[in-house]
């Protein structure tokens, strides 16, 4: 790596100056295009994974806890809705189309879509720094002060300033490393967890989550808990400037960064 | 702007050109080693793979949970029941004396089984969990002969890949590859918790895989083919259900 890097030095020196005469004032993007990448493929994942899986919860929409369950027995708790399967009570007299064949083979399919992508974003983000530089709170972020002010500040609709959109709070930091290093492992494990491949090999997966039944609702909760992750992530960006954060996440620049180059 | 220089152009060209020979290699060896599944084709071809080889790599050999028999669900759900054909209704009030099963393919001696001959062989049960893709399950104490036995008998050819395994009832059947057909706890299933299965659970005979999915655990089976190829079967995607998109491999 340290040979390449200074192979590069020497070449980008030697350039004609007719590139560019003006002093290069060229910023850092505000998300690397390693981040840019993996959150708009995670995030394509995601929006399938979630029309998928709420297709699968419509043939059995009741949830148990322990290792088994089924009509027979007494659930935790039945969503009031509709079913795909005939023999699933619901209250309703109809029963809606199946659409399980394609929503197995395509929740499976963007599952290991996201999860070779958050490998390699997390053992980048591990390599680069990432984590440490930008996600991991500093003492002062931590006061209750400054997690009293992140939080009322977008409840009163302020626009963040720029210096204070160039990098997270320490409510965001602390958000980010809860759904990254605890929701999504969660999601993933109480899904393989549903697997009986995985499960053969590895029991201990589904034990440990109190059975088959307990992981199915455990994976239930914690999709939940992601879509509410998504819902007030969006709103953020919608109070932070729409257009400018979205753009951020896609080319790397804000509008400002725009206006001085 | 991302400006392109030559030798920028030059790294990634090769870079790209490396990758694509690196999955045709791969490709290759998990052809070579029995790691794609018959349904692999189709925009969800690459998920189907990557569990199915996965955990073939992973699980060829991993037994399915047990459990004690104070875990036994008290009412196992049969789940829905096409009606009977008049065929099917023949045989049952016959109690099933003239059930047979036919064995064929690439076998040494093909074979034409009863009931009986079956119960003939060494039985064993394993109180395992059946799950349904819907979600729900519950669990059993499975009683039949290792499908492996009934396959050594015959004498499968060397070269036989899968066991294609037929219902009574219209459009139904399945395949499973040599490890899950000579996995242990594969059964050729005629008894549930003690007693005769039911014919709500597929009896007088079902295919028991632990390890897979309630639908590829097919019910009323009178047929096993063996075979070094799928193609010749239906649409060649290994089992009806795949033909109505539902996946090949369930272990997942």
């Amino acid at each position: 790596m340290a040979t390449l890097g200074s192979a590069q030095l020497p070449r980008e020196a030697s350039l004609p100056s007719r590139v560019s005469t003006a002093p290069v004032t060229k910023l850092a993007p505000r998300h690397s295009a390693l981040v840019r990448v993996t959150h708009w493929i995670t995030f394509l994942c995601f929006c399938a994974l979630l029309v998928t899986g709420i297709e699968l919860v419509i043939s059995h929409p009741r949830f148990y806890w322990g290792e088994t369950g089924n009509v027979l027995t007494t659930p935790l708790f039945q969503l009031p809705i509709p079913s795909s399967r005939k023999l699933v009570p619901t209250g309703y007299s109809y029963v809606l189309p199946d659409q399980n064949g394609w929503s197995r083979a395509l929740h499976f399919e963007a599952a290991w879509i996201a999860v070779l992508t958050g490998l390699l974003y997390v053992v980048s983000g591990l390599l680069t720094g990432h984590f440490r530089k930008d996600l991991v709170p500093s003492r002062a972020d931590l006061s209750w002060r400054a997690l009293l002010t992140s939080f009322v500040k977008p409840l009163r609709f302020e626009r963040p300033s720029d210096a204070e959109a160039s990098s997270y709070n320490g409510l965001q930091r602390l958000t980010y490393l809860f759904v990254i290093f605890v929701l999504f492992p969660l999601v993933i494990w109480s899904g393989l967890a549903m697997s009986l491949g995985f499960v053969s090999a590895f029991p201990w997966s589904v034990t440990l989550l109190g059975g088959r039944q307990s992981a199915r609702t455990i994976h239930f909760f914690v999709s939940l808990a992601l879509v509410l992750f998504l819902f007030v992530h969006v709103l953020m960006v919608c109070v932070a400037g729409f257009r400018s954060r979205t753009g951020a996440m896609i080319t790397g620049r804000t509008g400002t960064h725009k206006e001085h180059t | 702007m991302i400006k392109l220089s030559r030798r920028r152009l030059i790294v990634s060209g090769l870079a790209a050109a490396a990758g694509a020979s690196g999955l045709a290699v791969a490709a290759r060896l998990a052809q070579k080693y029995g790691l794609i599944p018959p349904d692999a084709g189709g925009i969800y071809g690459l998920g189907e793979t990557l569990t199915y080889a996965s955990q073939r790599l992973l699980t060829s050999h991993s037994l399915a949970r047990e459990f004690p028999r104070s875990q036994i669900s008290q009412r196992p759900f049969p789940n829905e029941l096409a009606p009977l054909t008049e065929d099917f209704k023949r045989l049952q009030t016959g109690n099933f004396v003239d059930w047979r099963l036919n064995v064929d393919g690439m076998v040494a001696q093909p074979a034409l089984l009863s009931l009986a001959d079956l119960k003939s062989y060494p039985s064993r049960s394993h109180i395992t969990e059946l799950t349904c893709e819907e979600g729900w399950s519950y669990i059993a104490e499975w009683i039949g002969v290792p499908l492996s036995h009934v396959l050594n008998l015959v004498g499968v050819h060397p070269q036989a890949k899968y066991i294609v395994y037929t219902s009574v009832e219209p459009d139904t059947w399945d395949s499973i590859d040599m490890a899950d057909a000579l996995h242990s706890q594969t059964f050729l299933c005629y008894g549930m918790n003690g007693s005769e299965l039911p014919v709500a659970h597929g009896g007088p005979l079902r295919m028991r895989l632990p390890r897979q999915i309630g639908y590829k655990n097919i019910k009323f089976i009178n047929r096993l083919t063996v075979t070094d190829n799928l193609k010749g079967f239906g649409k060649g995607l290994g089992s009806a259900a795949a033909e109505f998109g539902y996946a090949w491999y369930t272990g997942i």
